[in-house]
C-alpha cells in the first residue's frame, strides 16, 4: 500500500478546518445474543453458538434480549440522551455472506436514545462538548475469514469461511453530530472521545470494552472545509479503527492526506477507508454515497420497544458516577501527582488500583505494583494487566511486604506464583518457601561459616575496614537464597566479627 | 368395519380413546389411501410412511400403558410444506429449498407432535405461499378432488386437497391473504385463519411477517377447533405472539351446536364483498345462506367497509415489500441448493445471483422485484408508507363494522375452482381472487371458511367466510359450528359426501392395507 501525498499538519490547518464525526460500535456483554438465546461468547469452535434465528434459517424469528434493551437505555442515559418512549427496530437490507438474514436488524428513524452530550477534557485542559445524535441497537455480523489471499483481504482470496458465532451479538452504535472547531486538537478529540465512550461503557458494566478484542470499534469521519468557506467538504469514513492511538493517527493522517489532495486541485471521493495499523495509513475501501439504498422498513417480526418512564428512571438511578467526576475524586483522594495519575488511567488500571486500595493497600504502593511489576508481566504475556491478577491478591502481596515477610524482590517471585495459579500470596510464600529468614540462629550459623571461609575478610573488619563486610554479606545472602534481610545480615556480621575478637 | 378415512378427527378421537381402533390402523388407512390416489391429486410433496407408522405405534403403546393423552393423540395430520419439520424436507414449494431438512421443528409442529398427532407428510403449496392455485409450486400443481382438471386453491391447495380427498382428517395451513380460507372454499373443506399472534409463526417459512398466520384445515368446524386448541397460545420464540390466555375453541364450537345458537346473532353483510361481480352460483348460495340464517333467528345487518376497495392494492405493496426482505436469506450460503454461474468467476455475489435465478420461480421473482421497488428510497412513502395507511383505514372499517355486528360474513372467494392455466398469465386476475380474504389479514382479525353448498352452474363447492373481532376466535367457532349444523340439516348430508370418489377401489382400513 502506497503512502499518499501528505501535507504538513500545521500547513493543513492553516488552509482548512477539519470537521469530524464518529460512529462507535459497542458490543454489549449480555449473556445471550440480541435476538436469540445463543451464548454471547467466543472461543469455541466456529458456528457453535448458533440457532435457526441467528443463522437466518427459513422460519427463524427474532426475540428481543431484554437485558440488551436495559444496557442500551443505561448507556443512552450515561450519554445524556433522551430515551424514546416508542422505539422500533428496522431492517437494513443488503446482501453479504456475513449477514445471515441478508438484512441487519437495526434501528432507523426511531432509535432507543437520542440528543445526548458528552464533554471531554483534552490534555491541555480544554473542554470539548460532543453532541450525540443517537445511540441505537443492532445485531452484529458474523466473521469472515478470507483464505488464500496475501493480506487476509477478500481480494485475491481463494475462498472465505464464515463463523456466525458473532452474528447476532448485541451492539449499540453511538453516532455523533458533526464536530466542528476541533482545529489542531482534532486527532486528540477523536482519541479522547473514544476513550471517554470506552470508560463510560466500562463503568456501566455493559461491555467488556476491550478495543483490541473489538468490543469497542470506531469509524472516524473526516472532512475538510477551506478557511473562509461555509460549505462542508466531502467526507471519508475510516472503518474499524481499533485502538485509541490509531483513532488519533487515522484522523491526523486523513487531515494531511485530504489537505494535500485538495490543495493540489483534487477532489475527495466519498468512500469508506481501511486503516492499516502497521503502516499508519488509510486506503480506499468502497465508494459510499448518501444514496446507498438499504430499503429500511420497520421490522415486522418485532413489536416496538416502549420503555416505561418509571423503568427509565429506575435505570437512571443505577448509573455510576460519571467517569470524569470519578477521576477527579480519586486523584484527590489518593494524592497522586498528575503524571502518576495519568499513568494509571492510560494503563487502564483505575479500577484495579481502586480495588487494591479498597482492599487495604496504601495508594502509592497499589499504584507502584500495578503500573510496575503487574503491567510488566502483562506486557510480556500480551494481556491486559487487570486480567492477570485480582486486586485482592495484589493487596495481600503488598501487606506481606509492609509486614516485612517479603522483600520487594521476593514479592515479585510470589506475584509470579500467584499469576501461575499457585494460590494466594501467603500460600505461594509457604509453597515456595520464600519468606524472609528472620531466624538469627540460621543467619549466625551462615555468617560464622562465611567468616571462617574468609579469614582475611575477618581480619579486615577487625582492622576497621567495615566495607569489607560486603563480601561476607553477599556470601550469606547467597547461602540463604536471597531470603534474608540484608541489613540485618550486616548488623549480625559486624556483631560476630566483634564478638569473635 | 367403518371406513376410517371418512371419519372426522373428533370421531377418530373417540374410537382411539376407547381403543376400538388403533392409531396404527387409522394411520395405515390414510397412508394407503394416499398411496392409492395421490398420484392423481398430488396433495403431498413428501409422505413419511415409516415414521408415521412408528409414531402411531408409540402412541398406541402409550395408550396401552395408561398414559393420559390429548383428544387428538393418534389422529393423523398433514403438514403444509411451509412449516419446518426436522425429520422431513421443508421446501415451501420452492426449488431453492429442494431436499432441505431443517434442524428444528416449527413451534406448531412441535405442539402437534407433543399432542400425539401423527404427521403423515408435507403438503404442496404455491412457492413460498405466493399464489391462489398451487400452480406456482416448483413441484407441479395439486388437483382439486372435486374435479382433477381444476385448481385446489392456494397457496395451501395441498392441505385442502389432502383433507377434502380424505387423505388426512386434519392439516396445517398458513394464511397470508387467504391461503387457508380460499383453498378450503374451493375444496369444500373448513379452514381457519386465527387472530394474528394467536398461533406461533416460529418455524413457518415467512412470506409476509405482518400478515402470515398458521391455522387449521379440516372437514368440520369442530375438528378445526380441536386442532386450534393444540397449536394456539403464546410462544416466546415469536415476538408477535399474543400473551393472552385463550378459551377452549372446542368448547366454543360445542356451544354452537346448541339449539337456538343463531338466535339474535347480529350478522354483518359487507356491502363491498356481498357478491357484486362474483360468480352467480357463489352469489346465489351466499344469499340462500343469509336467508337460512335469518330464518334461524339471526339478525342480518348491512354494513359498509369503504376502504376494502383499496385492500388488494395495499396488500400487494406490503406483502412483496416484506417478502423481498424475508426471501433475501435464500443465498446458497447456509442451506438449500447452490448453483454456480455458467461462466465467469465464482464470487459469492455471483453464486448468490445464479442460485436465486435458478431457485426462484416466476411469481417469486415478480414479487421480490415489486417489493424491492416499493421499499426503494424515494418510493417508500408513496408505496409502502401509503399502504400502511390504508391498512389502518381497513382496521378502522372493521372496528366500525364490529361496533354494529357480532360477526361479518361474505363469500370466501369470488368464484369456484377455476381450471388450470386460466389465470396463470394474468397476475391481476389471480390477485383479485383474494379480494374477500385479504382484509382480514391486513387487520389481523380471525376468519373462517366453511362450505355453503355447490354452485348450480358447475357443481363445485362454495365457501362462506366468517370474520370476528381480533382475539374473538372463539366466536368464529361458535357461530361457524351453528352455521355448519344449520346447512347440513338443510341438505341432509355433509357437503364432502357429495364429492366424487377418487380411488379405483373404495378404501377400507385393513391390516394389509394394500389396494
Amino acid at each position: 500500500m502506497k503512502k499518499a501525498e501528505l501535507m504538513d499538519y500545521d500547513k493543513a490547518l492553516e488552509l482548512f478546518e477539519p470537521v469530524l464525526g464518529f460512529e462507535v460500535h459497542v458490543e454489549l456483554n449480555t449473556k445471550t445474543k440480541m435476538f436469540c438465546g445463543c451464548a454471547n461468547e467466543f472461543g469455541q469452535g466456529a458456528n457453535t453458538n448458533t440457532c435457526p434465528t441467528c443463522l437466518g434459517l427459513p422460519g427463524g424469528l427474532p426475540q428481543v434480549n431484554a437485558k440488551a434493551i436495559e444496557s442500551s437505555i443505561r448507556l443512552g442515559l450515561a450519554l445524556g440522551c433522551e430515551i424514546a418512549e416508542y422505539s422500533r427496530f428496522a431492517r437494513k437490507n443488503y446482501f453479504y455472506p456475513d449477514t445471515a438474514k441478508n438484512f441487519q436488524t437495526s434501528q432507523y428513524d426511531e432509535p432507543i436514545a437520542f440528543n445526548g452530550q458528552l464533554t471531554i477534557e483534552l490534555e491541555s485542559g480544554r473542554l470539548v462538548t460532543v453532541d450525540i445524535e443517537r445511540a441505537h441497537m443492532e445485531d452484529d455480523a458474523g466473521k469472515l475469514t478470507h483464505v488464500g489471499g496475501a493480506t487476509g483481504r477478500i481480494q485475491g482470496a481463494d475462498y472465505s469461511l464464515v463463523d456466525y458465532n458473532r452474528g447476532g451479538v448485541p451492539l449499540v452504535e453511538i453516532v455523533t453530530q458533526m464536530i466542528e472547531g476541533g482545529e489542531a486538537d482534532s486527532p486528540e478529540i477523536g482519541r479522547t472521545y473514544v476513550a471517554a465512550i470506552r470508560e463510560i461503557v466500562k463503568g456501566l458494566g455493559v461491555s467488556n470494552a476491550r478495543m483490541e478484542e473489538g468490543n469497542v470499534r470506531c469509524d472516524a469521519n473526516v472532512s475538510l472545509r477551506p478557511r473562509g468557506s461555509n460549505i462542508l467538504g466531502t467526507r471519508t469514513e475510516t472503518k474499524n479503527v481499533n485502538s485509541l492511538r490509531s483513532v488519533e493517527r487515522a484522523v491526523r493522517y486523513e487531515i494531511q492526506r485530504q489537505a494535500a489532495l485538495l490543495a493540489a486541485g483534487g477532489t475527495i471521493t466519498q468512500e469508506t477507508r481501511h486503516w492499516h495499523e502497521d503502516t499508519g495509513i488509510t486506503s480506499a475501501g468502497r465508494p459510499k454515497s448518501d444514496a446507498d439504498d438499504y430499503r429500511y422498513f420497520p421490522e415486522p417480526d418485532l413489536v416496538p420497544v416502549a420503555p416505561s418512564r418509571e423503568w427509565v428512571e429506575e435505570l437512571r438511578a443505577t448509573l455510576p458516577e460519571p467517569p470524569a467526576a470519578r477521576r477527579k475524586r480519586l486523584q484527590a483522594n489518593w494524592g497522586f501527582a498528575n503524571l502518576e495519575f495519568q499513568d494509571v488511567v492510560n494503563s487502564d488500571l483505575l479500577d484495579a488500583v481502586e480495588a487494591t486500595i479498597a482492599a487495604g493497600s496504601a495508594a502509592q504502593a497499589a499504584r507502584k505494583w500495578w503500573t510496575g511489576e503487574v503491567a510488566r508481566l502483562a506486557n510480556v504475556a500480551g494481556v491486559a494487566a487487570d486480567s492477570l491478577v485480582h486486586p485482592v491478591q495484589v493487596a495481600a502481596l503488598i501487606e506481606l511486604v509492609v509486614a516485612g515477610t517479603l522483600t520487594d524482590r521476593l514479592a515479585r517471585q510470589v506475584l509470579e506464583g500467584v499469576i501461575a495459579g499457585e494460590g494466594t500470596p501467603l500460600e505461594v510464600v509457604e509453597l515456595r518457601g520464600l519468606a524472609v529468614v528472620s531466624d538469627d540462629g540460621a543467619l549466625i550459623a551462615a555468617i560464622d561459616e562465611a567468616l571462617a571461609a574468609q579469614p582475611d575478610v575477618l581480619a579486615k573488619i577487625r582492622d576497621g575496614k567495615v566495607q569489607a563486610a560486603g563480601a561476607v554479606i553477599g556470601a550469606v545472602m547467597k547461602a540463604m537464597r536471597g531470603q534474608a534481610d540484608a541489613a540485618r545480615v550486616r548488623e549480625l556480621v559486624l556483631e560476630r566479627a566483634g564478638t569473635a575478637e | 368395519m367403518t371406513n376410517l378415512i371418512k371419519l372426522s378427527a373428533a370421531d377418530l378421537s373417540g374410537l382411539l380413546a376407547d381403543r376400538s381402533v388403533s392409531s396404527v390402523e387409522v394411520t395405515r388407512a390414510h397412508l394407503d389411501h394416499i398411496a392409492a390416489i395421490d398420484t392423481d391429486v398430488h396433495a403431498f410433496l413428501h409422505v413419511a410412511r415409516d415414521a408415521a407408522l412408528a409414531t402411531a405405534a408409540r402412541i398406541d403403546a402409550r395408550r396401552a400403558a395408561g398414559d393420559v393423552l390429548g383428544p387428538l393423540a393418534g389422529v393423523p395430520i398433514a403438514i403444509k410444506d411451509v412449516l419446518a419439520t426436522q425429520d422431513m424436507p421443508s421446501t415451501a414449494g420452492s426449488k431453492i429449498l429442494e431436499g432441505w431438512i431443517p434442524p428444528y421443528d416449527a413451534t406448531v409442529v412441535r405442539r402437534v407432535r407433543d399432542a400425539g398427532l401423527i404427521p403423515l407428510g408435507k403438503t404442496n403449496m404455491d412457492e413460498f405461499a405466493m399464489g391462489s392455485s398451487t400452480e406456482f409450486s416448483a413441484y407441479g400443481p395439486t388437483h382439486n378432488p372435486w374435479d382433477l382438471d381444476r385448481i385446489p386453491g392456494g397457496s395451501g391447495g395441498g392441505s385442502a386437497a389432502a383433507v377434502s380427498s380424505f387423505e388426512a382428517p386434519l392439516a396445517l395451513g398458513s394464511d397470508t391473504g387467504g391461503s387457508i380460507r380460499q383453498p378450503a372454499a374451493v375444496t369444500g373443506s373448513v379452514g381457519v385463519k386465527p387472530t394474528y399472534g394467536g398461533v406461533s409463526r416460529y418455524g413457518s417459512i415467512a412470506l409476509a411477517s405482518s400478515l402470515d398466520q398458521v391455522g387449521p384445515v379440516t372437514r368440520t368446524v369442530y375438528d378445526a377447533a380441536l386442532l386450534h386448541d393444540v397449536i394456539g397460545g403464546h410462544d416466546p420464540l415469536d415476538s408477535t405472539s399474543l400473551t393472552d390466555s385463550w378459551p377452549s375453541m372446542a368448547a366454543a364450537a360445542r356451544a354452537g351446536l346448541a339449539d337456538g345458537a343463531l338466535k339474535g346473532v347480529r350478522v354483518g353483510v359487507i356491502k363491498e364483498l356481498a357478491g357484486e361481480g362474483f360468480q352467480p352460483g357463489v352469489k346465489q348460495r351466499f344469499e340462500e345462506t343469509l336467508a337460512l340464517l335469518a330464518k334461524a333467528g339471526a339478525e342480518i345487518v348491512q354494513v359498509s367497509a369503504p376502504n376494502f376497495e383499496y385492500a388488494i392494492a395495499a396488500y400487494y405493496l406490503i406483502l412483496p415489500a416484506e417478502a423481498s426482505s424475508n426471501l433475501a436469506r435464500f443465498d446458497s450460503v447456509r442451506f438449500g441448493i447452490r448453483v454456480n454461474p455458467a461462466e465467469g468467476p465464482l464470487t459469492s455475489e455471483r453464486v448468490m445471483a445464479a442460485t436465486r435465478d435458478a431457485g426462484f420461480g416466476p411469481e417469486v421473482k415478480r414479487r421480490i422485484i415489486l417489493g424491492t421497488y416499493a421499499l426503494s428510497a424515494g418510493y417508500y412513502d408513496a408505496y409502502y408508507g401509503s399502504a400502511q395507511k390504508v391498512r389502518t383505514l381497513i382496521q378502522r372499517d372493521f372496528d366500525a363494522a364490529f361496533a354494529q355486528v357480532d360477526v361479518l360474513v361474505s363469500p370466501s372467494a369470488p368464484t369456484t375452482a377455476f381450471k388450470f392455466g386460466e389465470k396463470m398469465t394474468d397476475p391481476m386476475a389471480m390477485y383479485l381472487n383474494d379480494v374477500t380474504t385479504i382484509p382480514a389479514n391486513l387487520a389481523g382479525v380471525p376468519g373462517m371458511s366453511l362450505p355453503m353448498g355447490l354452485a348450480p352452474e358447475d357443481g363445485l363447492p362454495v365457501g362462506l367466510q366468517i370474520m370476528a373481532p381480533a382475539k374473538l376466535d372463539a366466536r368464529l367457532y361458535t357461530f361457524g359450528a351453528a352455521v355448519e349444523r344449520l346447512l347440513e340439516a338443510t341438505w341432509g348430508h355433509t357437503l364432502l359426501s357429495q364429492a366424487p370418489e377418487l380411488a379405483p377401489t373404495e378404501m377400507f382400513a385393513s391390516e394389509e392395507g394394500v389396494v
